[in-house]
């Protein structure tokens, strides 16, 4: 257990994450991507704090993080509940009514 | 660190790697989001074994707890059950996987070059004294801005997703004189 090895898995599960973003038509499993590339920046922080910085300032920053990926999943699924609302389904191709 | 927690870190990664990877290829939302659940677990052990007790609390709490059961939720009211494809649709899925290995590549490949300088003793503490004691003081102007954008969030999530009354008169805007 070591920094590399942890900075391989956070990797792994960021590329994870940009697959899932991409692949994707359905918003709330786009969702789920951005969550694990967020999760993949913490677990960077967190590692770096633990292993290389003296002051534990990336944990702190991790906290941010959490804050901010809660605030944007509840708007986020606000939206998609609309977008339901709106087009009858909540995959990302319907919402092309701005389309000139 | 030898022996056990060694093998408790293999084995946390597996978890969290392999189930991240289900979330990004199964078919079915509802068990992609169920494997999310796998990793949000993982990646709290993996702050467990890097002494970052506080976040590892936070991230059940606020992951599972919270954004896993929104997501559930959104699952469950943004899709007809009776539907048999209980849509995930994929697409673009070659040029995605292309991409995403020779990323991986990169980043992996820049990880294990010796290039960062560790630090000399690395110690195993508490840190939740440690980090309230700085969103008090040093941090407290961003501790304070993240609690006006958690009520941004919290009001505007509630006004978006109440429904449409068309029963009730919306109060116009008033028109300027």
């Amino acid at each position: 257990m070591a920094l590399d090895k942890l900075l391989v898995i956070a990797a792994a599960l960021f590329c994870c994450g940009l697959y899932t973003i991409l692949t994707r038509r359905n918003a709330v499993a786009i969702l789920m991507g951005v969550e694990l590339v967020l999760n993949a920046a913490n677990i960077n922080f967190v590692a770096f704090s633990h292993y290389v910085s003296h002051l534990i300032g990336g944990q702190i920053f991790a906290v941010f993080v959490i804050v901010l990926a809660a605030a944007e999943a509840a708007v986020a699924l606000a939206i998609f509940l609309r977008l339901f609302a709106t087009t009858g389904t909540v995959e990302v191709d319907a919402a092309d009514q701005l389309r000139g | 660190m030898k022996g056990p927690a060694d093998l408790i870190f293999y084995v946390l990664a597996a978890l969290t790697v392999g189930s991240a990877i289900l979330v990004a290829t199964l078919p079915n939302i509802i068990y992609a989001a169920v494997a999310l659940l796998f990793t949000f677990g993982g990646v709290a052990g993996l702050y467990v074994l890097l002494s970052a007790d506080f976040l590892a609390a936070t991230q059940v709490l606020v992951y599972v707890g919270g954004i896993l059961v929104l997501i559930m939720f959104a699952v469950f009211l943004s899709n007809q059950i009776s539907s048999v494809k209980l849509s995930n649709p994929v697409h673009f899925r070659l040029p995605a996987a292309a991409l995403c290995l020779v990323l991986f590549g990169v980043l992996a490949y820049t990880a294990v070059s010796p290039s960062f300088v560790l630090k000399a003793r690395i110690t195993y503490q508490p840190t939740t004294a440690e980090i309230g004691e700085l969103l008090m003081t040093r941090y407290l102007l961003p501790f304070e801005v993240a609690s006006v954008l958690l009520l941004a969030a919290l009001i505007g999530a509630a006004l978006l997703s109440r429904p449409d009354r068309p029963d009730i008169a919306r109060p116009d805007m008033e028109e300027p004189k």
